[in-house]
């Protein structure tokens, strides 16, 4: 048996392999991820504002993202815009972009979520002390914002790692195309390789995922007395 | 009677919500180290003069005037003004992220650009007075509610104001915390801080008043010393109101 087990992880190229598809799994949900939280605060900022029409149009994207199975974005943006238009995307590019486009939604609404959850009288409290809207949106309004919003960005970066595999429907070698790839060649000779690769593609998973939803849980205690 | 200074002039103050008025001409004087109590009905616009006084609300139109000058004009400072009038209301209103001395520190620091040193024994003899140095270092959940109310007290003297507004600070504590709050107010009175107060515990307000006001639909009905007010109302509004705190009197009377 663990001839079988270093067989299909270690033999020739098998575990290099791997560990290049779980870094382009990571560099994708690490780029996706970032973009989302630097363009997610803005957006998630113009929603909460008193504007009805931005409000209105990013829900209606929100709303639209949430709806949409990702492998159709993932599907649309790569496929079907490069035969029906000039335009050409790379299957990196389309991943990045798409996990971005979902990024970017959920963040804005935690943002928003996070920012009128704070009282209304904090920044009267804030006004009658003499403080300035500027120093009341740092000092008061944005560290309690924060301190909410941890958790659910903690839950989403979670939720947007485990989601990467769908790049592979779009001819990425990330993880688990590297896999499957093992899986097909070794899978001729031994019919337990596919236990081993895809076990250990999930202990990997669990091994990334589960300490960051610790984390979550541990921040999540920790502010939910404040 | 000796000419004392006037810290808050009010003229002819008039604010609506849309089509509803709701402060209908309120003139008012405030002299230094007089505290003024302000009663009426729900909804009459207690809250709103208060909020008018320190620029939370815009007002329709009217004068204020701070220590003779006039703070109702287009260029007001609103920033610098609200250093010199505080203000404390009925909500709990610290903020949770931060630690008693840092709610107390955040004004003096951030807003008059004092050193945190030269504020923090100031701000130790103020927890002193309301009894509770020894919890500086708490965070407001770890606090009753009578305890934050009185950090909210301390963290409005520490900016040095010239007039203090108390908005219902006793309304959402329960019962046996009333008192230690009212307590520390009428230890401030005694010492001569410049106070304007809503209240609705009419025991305290003839206790700490140097002068009742009674406000009726966004209207003063009634001005006067609090003895004079409360043995012997003139308005039939002012009587009816003070009849709904007038079980016990009746009791009394019929048991003695
Ligand atoms: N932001 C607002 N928008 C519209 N109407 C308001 C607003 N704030 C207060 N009002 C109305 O103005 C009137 C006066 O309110 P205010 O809070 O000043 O009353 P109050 O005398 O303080 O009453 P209470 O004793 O219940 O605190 C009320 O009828 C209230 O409904
Ligand atoms: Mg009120």
């Amino acid at each position: 048996m663990l001839d079988s087990v270093h067989n299909a992880l270690f033999a020739g190229e098998n575990f290099r392999r791997l560990m290049e598809g779980l870094g382009l799994t990571l560099w994708i949900s690490f780029l996706s991820v970032v973009l989302s939280i630097a363009l997610g605060i803005p957006a998630g900022l113009l929603m909460s504002s008193k504007n009805k029409f931005l409000r209105g149009f990013f829900r209606l994207y929100l709303e639209f993202i949430r709806v949409m199975p990702i492998l159709v974005l993932l599907f649309f943006f790569y496929y079907t815009l490069s035969r029906y238009s000039a335009i050409n995307l790379s299957p990196f590019f389309v991943s990045v972009m798409v996990f971005t486009m979902w990024g970017v939604a959920e963040m804005a609404d935690l943002v928003r979520a996070a920012v009128t959850s704070i009282p209304a009288h904090q920044r009267e409290s804030g006004r009658a002390l003499g403080l300035s809207e500027l120093q009341i949106n740092f000092l008061i309004i944005l560290p309690q914002a924060i301190r909410r919003l941890l958790p659910g960005v903690i839950n989403l970066t979670t939720r947007m790692i485990k989601t990467t595999p769908f790049v592979f429907f779009i001819n990425m070698v990330d993880l688990f195309k590297v896999g499957q790839q093992i899986v097909e060649v070794s899978g001729m000779r031994d019919r337990m390789a596919s236990v081993w690769v895809y076990g250990f593609i999930f202990i990997l998973f669990f091994v990334i995922c589960y300490p960051i939803s610790l984390f979550s849980r541990y921040l999540e205690n920790k502010y939910q007395s404040a | 009677m000796p000419e004392s200074q006037m810290v808050l002039e009010i003229r002819n103050l008039v604010k609506s919500y849309g089509e509803r008025l709701i402060l209908n001409g309120i003139s008012l004087d405030i002299h230094e180290a007089e505290v003024l109590v302000v009663i009426g009905p729900s909804g009459c616009g207690k809250s709103t003069l208060l909020r008018c006084l320190n620029g939370l609300e815009p007002i329709n139109s009217g004068d204020i005037y701070l220590d003779g000058g006039l703070i109702t004009g287009p260029d007001t400072d609103w920033c610098e003004i609200r250093q010199k009038i505080g203000m404390v209301f009925q909500s709990y209103e610290l903020f949770p992220h931060l630690t008693v001395i840092d709610n107390i520190l955040l004004g003096p620091t951030k807003v008059q650009k004092r050193k945190r040193a030269d504020v923090i024994p100031e701000a130790n003899n103020w927890l002193e007075r309301v009894g509770l140095l020894d919890r500086a270092d708490a965070y407001p959940r770890q606090l009753s509610g009578g305890q934050k109310q009185r950090v909210a007290i301390v963290r409005a003297l520490t900016m040095q104001p010239k007039v203090m507004l108390f908005d219902e600070v006793t309304a959402s504590l329960d019962p046996e915390m009333v008192r230690e709050v009212l307590d520390v107010m009428l230890e401030l009175a005694t010492q001569g801080l410049t106070m304007v107060i809503v209240t609705h515990e009419m025991g305290f307000a003839r206790a700490v008043a140097d002068k009742v006001i009674f406000m009726d639909k966004g209207v003063i009905v009634e001005s006067a010393g609090p003895e004079e007010f409360f043995d012997h109302p003139q308005s039939e509004r002012a009587k009816r109101f003070l009849n709904i705190f007038e079980f016990t009197g009746i009791h009394r009377v019929a048991a003695g």
